[in-house]
């Protein structure tokens, strides 16, 4: 015993601030949101155990909850992959034997870590104001732009320019990727007379699909994770019509707006939910399509 | 063919290949840079709008001001019922304190993780990167009642604390890797020397780890100096209030037409990140690469 604790102790002692948080503020409070989930609590009165009425009333008549779906799914699947598309064909216009590549990754890069602050989301409204840059930069060229943010038509193509924006992280970890890809194989496709698309086709994209899968779990999650920039650009509340109502904007107006604290643990408890799936659907269907180098032999 | 028309043949070729790959780089430059244009532009617009006169800003897509409004950042600073210096005072104690929360609470863990052993380690690792996953909007609304109860609410220890409980367990994870690559035979010629396990941690570990922890710092610095939605929750107080949350009050006040204030405040609140990106890009490009971070 006295050996075990020998053993044991520096190790659960470096660990000690991390079990308090994991304890505090990630186990306790997801077991908290879930029996929340199952009760009605307005932070005034003590919560009221109501069963699965949350949830009936999300999927049965919440109108709202589904829009809010609609919307986030909508949103993740054409931010996503055009993030992704951008980030890769930049990443491989850099990646060959060009000077000044550092500027131009520094330059790429940077949208990414300023575009989650509040003061580009208050650039971007201005951007796609009726009469802001965008629209004139279309008159220009003799097109005539929608009101971008009142058409609930438009809105979220806003947002979805704004992600594209910032492909700045995962073009970097593609980078990287094509750099652990072997030049010979190239130069042998070359002498072969293979052409280019070939080459993409059969030697980069099949070795680069780990680093694909990587980037498309992060990317995905962090999608439905949206929330400052949908929060400033339509108001707080997802206007116009809810046509960027993103879930996570739903779930902070029905916890923090309206104190529908029960409801809004039982919404962060389906999005968690997806997310789960998402990963784990990412990571079963991964070996069909992912094969690591060092797997074959 | 003679033997010399074949090496003027050979010639030739090379020559075309060396011209046609030339000209390919001329195109990919010339490509690169129309990128960079358009992934500048908002930022530069956003810049000249923060110094235009107030009848400028709206439908012009021209960079260059006709005249320069400077007393738009001056007039901005004060333009709110507090003044932009409490804001950037609120701002820089919440995120110091939250950097050097998560630079020693994610050290600590991630060098139990990466160098000691001891029972149920791998299980707690994957707990550990299991809660990677969790969106923070699970969490939120049981650790509001909490800090609720707690009294903590309109105080700046909701947002501090946490982190120095490794609350944002991606750098646990980061370290971890860098820990990792560090020579065994480190450690183990200091326990033989007699050294504890808090002396290899601080006196070679973290001294071998500045590039990990420097990574750390910096992100860790940008993500809480943009953060929006904890300081959302949790101040109400404008006196309390943040950067993010105060350039959240110009919206408010729209209608009174003070753009050229608002572009300026939101330029200045954006200054530290650029310098940040500026001093340690090299930092910045080899964590994410090797980490994958946003």
């Amino acid at each position: 015993m006295k050996r075990f604790i020998a053993r044991n102790a520096p190790g659960y002692i470096f660990l000690l601030p991390w079990f308090l948080g994991f304890f505090l503020l990630a186990l306790g409070p997801i077991l908290a949101s879930l029996y929340l989930s199952f009760t009605r609590y307005d932070m005034v009165n003590a919560p009221r155990w109501i069963g699965l009425g949350n949830y009936e009333y999300m999927f049965m008549r919440d109108r709202r909850f589904w829009k809010a779906l609609e919307v986030t799914f909508h949103y993740v699947v054409l931010a996503v992959p055009a993030r992704l598309v951008m980030a890769l064909a930049v990443a491989m216009l850099l990646d060959k034997g060009l000077r000044s590549i550092g500027l131009y990754r520094a330059i790429f890069y940077l949208p990414s870590l300023l575009g989650a602050s509040i003061a580009i989301a208050i650039l971007w409204r201005q951007l796609f104001d009726a009469n802001g840059v965008v629209n004139q930069a279309l008159a220009s060229l003799g097109i005539q732009g929608p009101e971008w943010l009142t058409n609930p038509d438009t809105s979220l193509y806003t947002l979805v320019v704004l992600a594209m924006w910032q492909f700045g992280s995962p073009m970097l970890i593609f980078l990287a990727g094509l750099r652990g890809i072997p030049r010979d194989l190239y130069e042998a496709a070359e002498i072969d007379g293979t052409p280019r698309w070939r080459q993409f086709t059969r030697i980069t994209l099949p070795l680069l699909a780990p680093v694909i899968f990587f980037n498309l779990v992060l990317q995905t999650i962090d999608a439905f994770k949206t929330f400052s920039s949908a929060f400033i650009i339509s108001n707080g509340t997802g206007a116009p019509a809810d046509s960027m109502l993103f879930y996570t904007v739903y779930l902070f107006n029905e916890a923090f707006k309206f104190f529908r604290m029960g409801y809004a643990s039982a919404l962060a408890w389906v999005l968690l939910i997806i997310i789960a799936i998402f990963t784990a659907a990412a990571f079963l269907t991964s070996k069909y399509w992912v094969h690591y180098e060092n797997e074959r032999d | 063919m003679s033997l010399d028309d074949a090496t003027r043949l050979a010639h030739d070729l090379k020559l075309r290949r060396l011209r046609r790959e030339r000209n390919g780089r001329l195109m990919k430059h010339a490509f690169l840079i129309g990128v960079s244009c358009i992934m500048l532009y908002p930022l530069l617009w956003l810049l000249s709008a923060s110094l235009k006169p107030e009848n400028e800003i709206f439908g012009n897509i021209e960079l260059w001001p006709s005249a320069f409004q400077f007393q738009n950042y001056t007039k901005g600073w004060h333009a709110l019922p507090e003044s932009f210096t409490i804001f950037y005072v609120n701002s820089t104690i919440v995120t110091v304190l939250s950097v050097i929360g998560n630079l020693l609470s994610c050290s600590f863990a991630a060098y139990a993780f990466a160098r000691l052993r001891f029972t149920g380690r791998n299980f707690f690792f994957a707990l550990m990167m299991m809660t990677l996953m969790i969106p923070y909007h699970v969490v939120l609304i049981p650790q509001y009642v909490q800090f609720l109860q707690l009294g903590w609410v309109d105080t700046y220890l909701p947002l501090v604390v946490p982190r120095f409980l490794a609350s944002d367990t991606f750098f646990i994870f980061l370290m971890v890797q860098f820990f990792r690559q560090l020579p065994r035979e480190l450690d183990e010629a200091a326990m033989i020397d007699g050294c504890s396990p808090f002396k290899i941690y601080w006196a070679i570990i973290l001294p071998l780890s500045l590039p990990a922890m420097g990574t750390a710092a910096i992100f860790s610095f940008i993500w809480v100096w943009e953060d929006f939605l904890a300081p959302l929750i949790y101040l109400n107080d404008i006196k309390s209030y943040t950067v993010p949350l105060a350039l959240r009050l110009f919206l408010d006040q729209e209608g009174q037409s003070a753009y050229g204030q608002m572009f300026a405040m939101s330029v200045l609140s954006l200054v530290p990140v650029v310098i940040f990106f500026v001093l340690f890009q090299k930092l910045i490009v080899r964590g994410i690469a090797t980490s994958g971070m946003k």
